[in-house]
């Protein structure tokens, strides 16, 4: 089957929704539609919890917001980007506002904002601590008055179709019914999200396996800055479930054993009874991941079952506080880990929780193939660097989305050719594939799960919060390994009817190439950066690495030097 | 170990759903959903269901556990030792296949009930203005999140599939009582239609079932006695007052 859309947007999260209403404010007369996985609600910006930065209040300036962004981003930023990033943010989020999110308020009904970590001044707005649901649903639901965009619910992406150099398209399962579709279509535009799930502790969804950026790579994309992985430094440690920033925005304490504040021994400020920006429990992500580590080899962290963990400590916040800033926190408390936050210290440990890496895209998110666009968390602008700053993800999901999205309706407006014979035929043959792998997986001898697990400790194990030379080596050998072995893979179930075996196992296909990728670029960038810790080379090193690097499907990386306007690379000094 | 009883079901293929038994690991932390994942990995991949966030936001993981309509992801196994704990798909829904039913119903009745700000005036430069209190009014209403457990437990959507249910009234109501919305007119035809709120005759098992404190049993008679007034409004003052 074939059918036939201007613009095929993949992923419905927020970035996806804002880019098919901004195709469709753009010109009304282009045929959109949104392709996922998922019913659109599903997508995991419905767990973003802690709020989105754009400037607002007084005293706070664009300047302030971009510089933050860049030093906490290690330098390793896009100056132009985050300059586009920090002036159309506020415009987005009143978007938003106009059409209905909750935002919290003052008690004048204007727009609230809290303290987030690296920000120098308050600028996170929230929605309680349920941010990324209020957006999503608010972009979802609006977007359901945008009756033209056309919804594939539940359709699975397995190949962008390209012909000489240029994007027609997508093939798509349907999942109810194991229809394979060849979509046609003038331009793609990538909103997948993340691939936390290539790790085993993660704070992502179960849907976040790097699909994007692996049939982005397939399709002659490179994808950029791979290596930097954000671990969030506090996650439940059983599940792996998010236990927002904004906790210590609030004023919560991270304590060791002792109930010792132990950031002040990392260069990270002096403990104060109220929070202090850009100091403390208020500093960057990688910073605080990192000196989680340094605390645990010191013997000073808890043993448990699951690894690991300090204490998170909110007491003090009384109970008032908890539930209208963070009654989502209290629950999560209360339903996975059995306590009561008003009462009791919170178990957490860090979690891998973001990519800074991503397909590389320019700052209309346009990639290097032509006609495929990204935006979100699967595209690497690169606004967020070595180190993503807290709540700079959803308005980025907004700010690039809306360009990805105009570009894209700009760009299909000067086409003039259809695509050629060869698409079609590509269209069959990779229906022909997907018929093979549901029929002939029959006698494999590896099971889906092993293999996933396996890859999932190796990436913890070689490619962690610490990583060297020797640990990432040994990854890429067991990777190799684990690609070889999944040619033997096995599923039992051989129904066309919501198969989600055989999803799994393209999702796995999807998250080795993620992996492989991750470590090829943390194997070759011998400094230390942000998120990138390499023991053996404990300096950042901006002679040779003030680049980004691009890793092909070849497992080919090359480098492109980052784009500086006004912040010339410094120290990135908290606390101080 | 605990043992679970889940319904497997293919229509079209099968001739009628069977219960299939599987052993699985008692631990305290184990979500029903875990349970389901072992399952899945380590005993039967061909087991069917949906579930992405667990941690009960994405509304994904619905299903019946042991008769009752819960997200698999917050519902835990311990709860249900010594066992057997019993899992089948949501009520009042047709099944794809196994725990997977068919939510296509509601999602074609949603967009009906406008779940969107409409607003007639101008749209101001900056926020609207919106103290907590206003907020207050919708801000419940606004947690939904379609996880479909409210139609499972729905007595009236399960005799009267056009009933528009639980959730999508409750969406409606959350813009009619936003006060940046001016859109209850248009919604009015929908919701106090026959299909609309007055089909409920408050049984008040959705709101029990809701996993997210949404209450929509309350929306939907906070509902009825404005859509009461205000046809008394218009039948007394035909044109105006009619906001």
């Amino acid at each position: 089957m074939t059918t036939f859309h201007n613009i095929v947007v993949v992923g419905g999260g927020g970035a996806g929704l804002r880019a098919a209403t901004a195709i469709a404010e753009a010109n009304p007369l282009l045929s959109v539609a949104i392709v996922s996985k998922v019913y659109p609600m599903r997508s995991h910006t419905v767990s973003a919890e802690g709020g989105a930065a754009a400037v607002i209040a007084d005293g706070d300036s664009l300047d302030e917001h971009a510089y933050d962004t860049v030093s906490g981003g290690d330098w390793l930023v896009e100056q132009d980007a985050v300059e586009a990033f920090v002036e159309e943010a506020p415009r987005e989020l009143l978007r938003l506002e106009h059409q209905g999110c909750p935002w919290s308020r003052k008690p004048d009904g204007r727009i609230a904002v809290r303290a987030f970590g690296g920000m120098k001044k308050k600028r996170t707005w929230f929605a309680a601590d349920k941010t990324g649901f209020h957006m999503l649903h608010t972009l979802f639901q609006t977007a359901l008055s945008y009756s033209d965009i056309v919804r594939y619910d539940e359709w699975f992406v397995t190949k962008l179709l390209i012909d000489e150099g240029r994007v027609h398209g997508v093939v798509a399962i349907e999942l109810a019914t194991g229809r394979v579709e060849t979509i046609i279509a003038n331009a793609v535009i990538m909103c997948t999200g993340g691939c936390g799930r290539v790790f085993p502790f993660t704070t992502n969804a179960n849907i976040k396996t790097g699909d994007g950026m692996a049939l982005a790579q397939r399709a002659g994309a490179p994808l950029k800055d791979m290596e930097f992985v954000q671990y969030h430094p506090t996650g439940l440690p059983f599940t792996g479930i998010l236990i927002t920033e904004a906790t210590r925005a609030e004023g919560g304490w991270l304590l060791n054993k002792d109930g010792y504040r132990y950031l002040q021994d990392y260069d990270l400020g002096k403990p104060t009874p109220e929070p202090v920006l850009r100091s403390m429990e208020l500093g960057p992500r990688d910073r605080l991941s990192q000196a989680f580590m340094h605390e645990h080899a010191k013997g000073r962290t808890i043993e448990t079952p699951y690894g690991p963990i300090v204490h998170l400590d909110l007491r003090h916040l009384g109970a008032h506080v908890i539930d209208t800033k963070l009654p989502f926190v209290r629950e999560l408390c209360s339903k996975y880990q059995n306590i009561d936050p008003v009462k009791e210290l919170i178990p957490v440990r860090p979690v891998v929780h973001y990519m800074m890496g991503g397909i590389h895209t320019d700052i209309n998110g346009a990639t290097p193939v032509e006609g495929l666009y990204a935006a979100g968390e699967v595209a690497c602008v690169s606004i967020n660097g070595a180190n993503r700053l807290g709540s700079n993800s959803l308005p980025e999901l907004l700010v690039f989305g809306a360009r990805a999205g105009e570009a894209a309706a700009e760009y299909v407006r000067s086409l003039r050719t259809g695509p050629r014979n060869a698409v079609y035929a590509q269209g069959n043959d990779e229906e022909r594939r997907l018929r093979a792998e549901l029929d002939q997986r029959r006698k494999g001898t590896e099971r889906i799960a092993d293999l996933r697990t396996e890859m999932q400790a190796t990436m913890e194990e070689g490619a962690g919060i610490y990583r060297d030379g020797d640990s990432l080596e040994k990854a890429a050998v067991k990777l190799h390994e684990l690609r070889e072995r999944f040619d033997r893979a096995a599923i039992d179930d051989h129904s066309s009817t919501f198969n989600t075996e055989l999803i799994s196992l393209l999702e796995l296909d999807f998250m080795l190439d993620i992996a492989q990728s991750i470590v090829a670029c943390a194997g070759k960038r011998t400094e230390s950066r942000g998120a990138h810790q390499r023991t053996d080379f404990p300096k950042r090193d901006d002679e040779h690495f003030l680049s980004h690097s691009l890793v092909h499907r070849s497992g080919e990386v090359e480098y492109l030097p980052v784009t500086i306007t006004r912040w010339p690379p410094g120290e990135r000094v908290y606390g101080r | 170990m605990i043992k679970m009883e889940v319904t497997r079901f293919r229509p079209g293929e099968d001739d009628a759903p069977i219960v299939q038994s599987y052993e699985v690991p008692l631990r305290k932390e184990w979500a029903v959903l875990d349970g389901l994942n072992y399952i899945k990995d380590q005993l039967d991949g061909t087991l069917s269901y949906r579930w992405s966030c667990r941690m009960g936001i994405c509304g994904s993981c619905g299903m019946t556990v042991n008769g009752k309509p819960q997200l698999s992801c917050a519902t835990f196994l311990t709860d249900y030792a010594p066992g057997p704990v019993r899992v089948e798909p949501l009520r009042n829904f047709p099944v794809i296949r196994d725990l997977v039913v068919d939510i296509s119903d509601f999602m074609t009745k949603l967009p009906k009930v406008k779940p969107w700000l409409i607003h007639d005036g101008e749209v101001p430069e900056d926020e609207f203005l919106q103290t907590p209190r206003e907020m207050d009014e919708y801000k419940k209403y606004s947690m939904c999140i379609n996880c479909m457990l409210c139609y499972s437990a729905c007595p009236v959507y399960a005799l009267e599939p056009e009933f528009l249910g639980p959730a999508a009234i409750a969406l409606g109501q959350r813009y009619n009582l936003d006060s940046r919305d001016d859109g209850a007119l248009e919604r009015r035809d929908v919701l106090a239609s026959a299909a609309g709120a007055w089909a409920c005759t408050f049984v008040g098992e959705c709101s029990t079932a809701c996993p997210k404190g949404v209450d929509p049993a309350g929306a939907i008679q906070r509902y009825k006695l404005t859509a009461a007034v205000s046809a008394l409004k218009d039948f007394l003052l035909p044109r105006g007052a009619r906001r």
